[in-house]
C-alpha cells in the first residue's frame, strides 16, 4: 500500500526537518518565536513577525478550527488522493494557520463550515513520510 | 514625503506604444519568444520607434533577463525580469517610471508572450518542487491548478460577507457581454448566471465557467517620457499612479483570506500618486483569474466597502450599457487567458482611451484604472492611466 503512494511528497529541507519528523513520530511540532512570543508556521530559521532568529519548537495540540476550504472535484494524476476530496486551511489553536485535508466527512458544501473545531490525524502515507489531516472534533 | 515625491511624478512618462501578438488563442505554431516578439514587434510600429530606440527592456517568462532581448535582437543597457506572476507587467511600469525618470532609460520596452495552452517553447522549471515551500506545505494536499486556490479566499469571502455563487456568477456573464463584442475573444456565445453555476464542477465554490481560460498569446508596451511621447505616432496614454505590493507567496500564507491586503497597499500607492479620485475611473481592467476576484479588487481598491463587492456585480453593471465598465476586452474570463494576464489589460485600456475599440468601445473614457493579481493573490499592481496629464 504504503509504495503505491504516488501523490507529491515533500522533500524536507533543514529549516523544515523537525516539522517533519515530528509528524512520523505523530506529533505536531512547530516553532515560536522566544522575542515576540508568537507561534507561526510554516518552519523557518527567522520569526515571520519580527526577523528575530531566537527561536525554538514546541508541539502543538493537534486541534484547531476550519478557517477556509475547497472542495477538489477534478482528479489529480496520482492516487490516492480521490476527487472529490477536502483541501483545507486549518487555524492551529496556537494561532498559525497550515493547509491540509479534511477528512472524516462528505464533500459536501452544504456539511463542511468554516469555523468547525477539527483535531489532527497522522497519516503514515510511506514508510518515510506522515502526513498531516484533520478531521471534525467530536 | 515619499508619496509627494510620487505624486510630482504624476503624468511624467506615457504609453506610447500598445499592441498584442498577431493572435491570440490556439496557437501551437508559436513559441514563447515568438510572441514576446510578435508583441514587441507591433507595439512598437504602433509607437512609430524602431528596436534600436529602445534602451531597456522589462519582461518575464521562463527565462532570464536576457532571453527576450537576444530574441529580438536588441542590446538594452536595462534590464528586469521581476516575476511576480500576472501583474508584472503593470509592475513593470511602475519600474519604468523609476528608470525613466532616474535618467537610467528612456525608452522601455515591456514585453508578455506565453504558450499557455500549447506549450510551446516554455521550458521545465518546476516552482513547486519537493524542497520548496509550496512543494513540501501545499503539494501533498493536492492542490492542483490554481482554481483550487484562489477557491480558499472566496469561500472565507462566502463566510465572512454572504458572497455567493450567483454574484460570482454575474461577473462571468457580464464580461461574457463584452467578449461578444470583440472579435478576438474566444468565447462569444451569451450565457448566463444559469449556466455558470451548472458548467462543470472544478473546485468548489468555481464552476467552469468561474475560471478564466487557457490560451497562447503575447502583448507588449513602449514607455517613455511625457516630453518624448509628444512626438511618437499616436496620442499618448499617460501613467498617472502606480502601485505594487506582495503579501506573501504561496497561498497558505495568505494573512487575510476574505481581504485582498496586497491590493490594498498597491491601490493606496496608485491613488495617492495620481490624485485620481474612483469617481473620475470610467474604465476598470481588473484581472479576472477567477469570479470572485474582480469583486475582491472592487473592495480592496476603495470602490464599495468590504463585503459589498458581490452585491456591486449583481445587477450586471459590469457589463456593456453598464455604470461601471470592467474588463471590456472579455476579460481572462472570455477574451484570452496566457497565463500571466496582466499585459492584456493595459493594452486594451490604452486602447479604450484612444477610442480604437469599436462596437466595445466605452464612450467619452478618458481615465482607466488596470489592477491585477500575482502569483495566488500574492502580489498586485495598479495603474492608473488617462489621456490627461
Amino acid at each position: 500500500m504504503a509504495d503505491e503512494y504516488k501523490a507529491p511528497l515533500p522533500n524536507p529541507t533543514p529549516d523544515s526537518k523537525p516539522f517533519w519528523d515530528g509528524l512520523k513520530a505523530h506529533e505536531l511540532r512547530i516553532q515560536r518565536c522566544k522575542d515576540c512570543g508568537d507561534a507561526y508556521f510554516y518552519p523557518r530559521d527567522v520569526c515571520p513577525g519580527c526577523l528575530s532568529g531566537n527561536v525554538e519548537w514546541f508541539t502543538a495540540s493537534g486541534r484547531g478550527k476550519l478557517h477556509t476550504f475547497s472542495i477538489v472535484y477534478r482528479p489529480l494524476k496520482y492516487p490516492p488522493l480521490q476527487a472529490p476530496y477536502v483541501l483545507a486551511m486549518v487555524e492551529l489553536e496556537e494561532g498559525p494557520r497550515m493547509m491540509s485535508n479534511l477528512v472524516g466527512i462528505e464533500p459536501d458544501p452544504a456539511k463542511i463550515r468554516c469555523e468547525m473545531p477539527v483535531v489532527i490525524e497522522y497519516a503514515d502515507v510511506t514508510a518515510e513520510v506522515t502526513l498531516p489531516r484533520f478531521r471534525p472534533a467530536s | 514625503m515619499a508619496l509627494e515625491k510620487l505624486h510630482a511624478q504624476r503624468g511624467s512618462i506615457a504609453i506610447v506604444g500598445a499592441a498584442e501578438s498577431d493572435r491570440v488563442g490556439k496557437l501551437p505554431g508559436k513559441s514563447a519568444l515568438a510572441l514576446h516578439a510578435e508583441g514587441a514587434r507591433n507595439a512598437l510600429a504602433d509607437a512609430g520607434l524602431k528596436a534600436s530606440d529602445v534602451d531597456a527592456v522589462l519582461s518575464t517568462g521562463r527565462q532570464t533577463a536576457n532571453d527576450v532581448p537576444e530574441y529580438l535582437g536588441i542590446r538594452p543597457r536595462y534590464l528586469d525580469n521581476t516575476q511576480m506572476g500576472g501583474c508584472s507587467f503593470i509592475a513593470h511600469l511602475q519600474h519604468a517610471l523609476g528608470i525613466i525618470n532616474a535618467g537610467v532609460a528612456e525608452v522601455v520596452l515591456i514585453t508578455h508572450g506565453e504558450s499557455g495552452y500549447s506549450r510551446v517553447g516554455m521550458g521545465s522549471g518546476d516552482r513547486f518542487a519537493p524542497d520548496t515551500p509550496p512543494g513540501q506545505f501545499e503539494m501533498p494536499f493536492g492542490i492542483g491548478g490554481p482554481a483550487t486556490r484562489y477557491a480558499l479566499a472566496a469561500v472565507r469571502h462566502m463566510h465572512e460577507y454572504g458572497t455567493t455563487k450567483e454574484q460570482m456568477a454575474q461577473v462571468a456573464v457580464a464580461t461574457r457581454e463584452w467578449a461578444r463584442l470583440n472579435p478576438r475573444a474566444m468565447m462569444r456565445d451569451p450565457i448566463t448566471v444559469a449556466d455558470v453555476l451548472s458548467s462543470k464542477e472544478i473546485a468548489w465554490p468555481f464552476n467552469l465557467l468561474d475560471c478564466c481560460l487557457v490560451t497562447d498569446g503575447g502583448g507588449a508596451l513602449v514607455v517613455t517620457s511625457a516630453e518624448r511621447a509628444q512626438s511618437c505616432a499616436k496620442k499618448p496614454v499617460y501613467v498617472l499612479g502606480t502601485g505594487e505590493a506582495s503579501c506573501h507567496s504561496i497561498i497558505s500564507q495568505m494573512p487575510r483570506f476574505h481581504v485582498w491586503d496586497a491590493a490594498i497597499m498597491a491601490g493606496e500607492r496608485a491613488w495617492a500618486m495620481s490624485g485620481v479620485k474612483h469617481s473620475e475611473i470610467d474604465l476598470a481592467m481588473f484581472y479576472d483569474a477567477f469570479t470572485i476576484v474582480p469583486i475582491l479588487a472592487l473592495e480592496a481598491l476603495g470602490f464599495v466597502e468590504p463585503g459589498e463587492g458581490g452585491p456591486f456585480v449583481a445587477d450586471g453593471k459590469t457589463g456593456p450599457g453598464g455604470s461601471f465598465p470592467m474588463n471590456t476586452n472579455g476579460g481572462g474570463l472570455s477574451y484570452t487567458h496566457s497565463g500571466m494576464y496582466g499585459m492584456y489589460l493595459l493594452v486594451e485600456a490604452v486602447k479604450q482611451l484612444r477610442g480604437e475599440c469599436g462596437e466595445r468601445q466605452v464612450k467619452d473614457a478618458t481615465t482607466a484604472i488596470c489592477h491585477g493579481t500575482g502569483g495566488i493573490l500574492s502580489a498586485s499592481a495598479t495603474a492608473i492611466l488617462s489621456t490627461e496629464r
